[in-house]
């Protein structure tokens, strides 16, 4: 049913006859529900000439249609604007108004510039459809962005004085929210034919995003006398960008009186010399994330590449050797390490290990069962000996809190093979194992300190319990608070770790090797491995 | 000696003996791969021989400047006072009424100097390689290679104490 009445007959033929298409009229005359919209164009553009014709209005019809100015044939088969236009003007035929020409969108609308036509129709989706599939992406749902050239908010002001007037003369007001929003209509045609075309819901949470990006080569040529008349709103154009961006644009038109800009711009807007085009088609997938936990056995294994002046110094690393194979799988375009505190290249990870989690940016698969994932942990952990992986799981972007919570404020265990200078017996090291809440004083370690502010950190030693080996060896397993230097606490660095194990025992201690026993962090959830 | 892990600072060199001009008095610096250096005495300089007892540690080398005002923020170490080779970090003196300043011999920023030592200077005489340090310098990066040049190796050091002994006067 077409959704015009007879008391919008005045503004419609005002607007069709300014060069306005089917669908804008919808709109401006408060058109709010989808099922007008979506009709074809053809038949909506017909539907509107029979309703504006009445019976001796055959010849005036024919004088209300606006002039074919310099038209720009849109080429069906591309979608980058071909900037070339037809020289001079060129005047289509129409021996017959009920005759429909083969190019329905032969003007471009003096308001969407196309956007409402040809744009929203099923044969524009399944170009940008086809783009999708292409692209390789795993998804169940989606999220449409659109982005309009800036000066469709310039025609619209234009149309909206206009139609502000006209309705002003039959004793009636318009609000700009009667008016239906061009990006509103727009979805609401689009989205039905996207979920049509794709098989999915479009939803606004989805992590799928597929976007496009409409231009115009007369946008700045369209917003110009908006710079002069609100300078304050334009910032200076950054690169090789225009200075009118949308926000700029709605911004000067919210500011901007009446008068002024119907003295500026012509009100109705003009017809333009072209369409739209769409520049950018691209779909993107919100980043996934996947925790675990790692034991490290190599004492030669940093925790990222170390590359120095372009030469990689040490093989391989942590970080490489858990996330590459999931970058393989997730075909990600980067990753993203994190974990909860690390260690230093020469310390080995036991236990239940150190919690990680990797930022996989932009995946193209992300459909995994729990069993495909216990097969991404067999494989990462076949892959090398120096690093395993264990609780390898899916989990959310909270997941990195949880990281930085762990890293500052649980506590871990340690064991240390310690040195000492003078012969020592087992009654010297067992005072060690009384002392509870070791209060120590750390200046930053001489070894980060050309990367790191010069502090003093105040740390706890909860327990300590000490194995003894040998008169110069013993083994001390500790318990301290997160943000611990051990080392420094069993060599003392010059003695501005205070006290230190050397220190405590009135003589000069040295550590030999360095295991993390545990990080005490109950996260990610443990999984039956 | 005890074996290190591998962070240690490791003798770097000395600066060639006799820092401005005065006999024997040898500055050891330990220099870390991360280029932070560590100013100590070497074993040959005249504090660390038998019967000196060491009176009083002054950071304050001259009217305005006190070392230990040095105030370092950040990561960049903003603030820190500025060192070339001669600028002195303290004077030392002794029970026997001699004077003795260490001198930097490193170009860079100060990050601190050993508080340590103020309270109890016999540790400097003790442990003068480690808890009797004088004082930690950070140089610029594109200077950091170059600062080891100037010095001289542990062999080229130990030659030339020996030669000092060969060619000492007898004395009685």
């Amino acid at each position: 049913m077409f959704p015009l009445a007879e008391k919008d007959k005045s503004i419609a033929r005002l607007l069709f006859s300014t060069g306005t298409c089917p669908r804008c009229i919808f709109r401006f005359c408060g058109v709010d529900f989808h099922a007008p919209y979506r009709l074809p164009y053809k038949d909506l553009l017909r539907e509107l000439e029979n309703f504006l014709k009445t019976e001796d209005d055959d010849l005036s019809l024919e004088a209300a249609k606006p002039p074919l100015k310099k038209i720009r044939l849109q080429d069906e088969e591309t979608q980058i604007d071909d900037q070339s236009q037809n020289g001079g003007e060129m005047i289509a035929i129409v021996k017959d108004e009920n005759v429909i020409p083969e190019k329905p969108y032969l003007n471009a609308c003096n308001i969407c510039l196309g956007i409402l036509q040809e744009f929203c129709e099923k044969k524009f989706i399944k170009k940008v459809c086809q783009k999708v599939e292409s692209s390789g992406y795993e998804f169940t749902n989606l999220v449409f962005s659109v982005s309009f050239p800036p000066q469709l908010s310039v025609r619209e002001h234009a149309a909206w004085l206009l139609v502000k007037q006209e309705m002003g003369k039959q004793g009636l007001s318009l609000g700009r929210d009667d008016i239906v929003q061009l990006k509103e209509a727009y979805k609401w045609i689009s989205h039905p034919l996207f979920s049509e075309e794709l098989g999915v819901p479009v939803d606004g949470k989805s992590l799928f995003e597929v976007s496009v990006i409409f231009a115009h080569p007369e946008t700045d040529e369209d917003c110009h006398f908006l710079s002069t008349s609100c300078p304050d709103c334009f910032k200076p154009a950054k690169n090789k960008q225009s200075v009118f961006t949308r926000m700029a644009v709605v911004k000067a038109l919210d500011k901007i009186k009446d008068d002024d800009f119907r003295k500026k711009f012509p009100c109705p807007p003009n017809l333009p010399k072209a369409f739209c085009s769409a520049v950018e088609i691209q779909c993107a997938h919100g980043a996934v994330f996947v925790a675990g936990r790692y034991n490290k056995y190599s004492r030669n294994l940093p925790q990222t590449p170390w590359i120095i002046d372009g030469e990689r110094k040490l093989e391989s690393s942590v970080e490489e050797l858990i996330s590459s194979q999931l970058l393989t799988v997730f075909k990600a375009e980067s990753f993203n390490f994190s974990s909860s505190g690390r260690e230093d290249v020469d310390v080995r990870t036991l236990g239940n290990g150190r919690p990680f989690a990797v930022e996989l940016v932009n995946p193209r698969r992300v459909q995994f069962t729990s069993q495909d994932i216990k097969e991404l942990q067999q494989k990462i952990n076949i892959s090398s000996d120096k690093i395993q992986v264990r609780d390898l799981q899916l989990v959310t972007r909270e997941a990195i809190g949880h990281m930085k919570e762990g890293e500052e404020e649980k506590t871990k265990t340690y064991s240390a093979l310690v040195w000492t200078d003078k012969a020592i017996q087992k009654k010297d090291i067992e005072f060690l194992d009384d002392l509870k809440d070791l209060q120590i004083n750390q200046k930053t370690p001489l070894r980060v300190l050309h990367r790191r502010p010069l502090a003093i950190r105040v740390r706890i030693i909860h327990t300590m319990e000490t194995h003894y080996i040998d008169e110069h060896h013993f083994r001390l397993h500790l318990k301290t608070q997160a943000g611990t230097y051990i080392k420094e606490f069993v060599h003392g660095d010059f003695g501005r770790t205070k006290p230190n194990i050397g220190s405590l025992m009135n003589g000069t201690a040295d550590i030999l090797e360095l295991d993390v026993e545990s990080v005490d962090v109950d996260w990610p959830p443990a999984l039956d491995n | 000696m005890p074996p290190h892990s591998q962070e240690c600072i490791r003798a770097a060199g000395v600066p060639p003996p006799d820092v401005k001009g005065k006999p024997c008095e040898d500055h050891c610096i330990l220099q870390h791969s991360n280029r932070i250096c560590v100013i100590t005495l070497a074993e040959s300089h005249p504090l660390l021989q038998n019967g000196k007892t060491i009176k009083s540690i002054n950071y304050q080398i001259s009217a305005n400047c006190s070392r230990l005002q040095n105030k370092v923020s950040g990561k960049f170490k903003r603030g820190a006072q500025f060192l070339t080779e001669l600028a002195p970090l303290c004077r030392i003196s002794c029970s026997d009424g001699e004077e003795y300043t260490v001198s930097s011999c490193v170009r860079g920023r100060l990050m601190e100097v050993n508080e340590n030592i103020l309270d109890k200077p016999s540790i400097l005489q003790e442990k003068p390689s480690t808890e009797g340090y004088i004082a930690v310098v950070l140089p610029k990066f594109e200077e950091s290679k170059s600062i080891t040049e100037g010095l001289l190796t542990q062999k080229e050091y130990e030659e030339i104490v020996v030669k000092r002994v060969n060619n000492r006067p007898e004395t009685s």
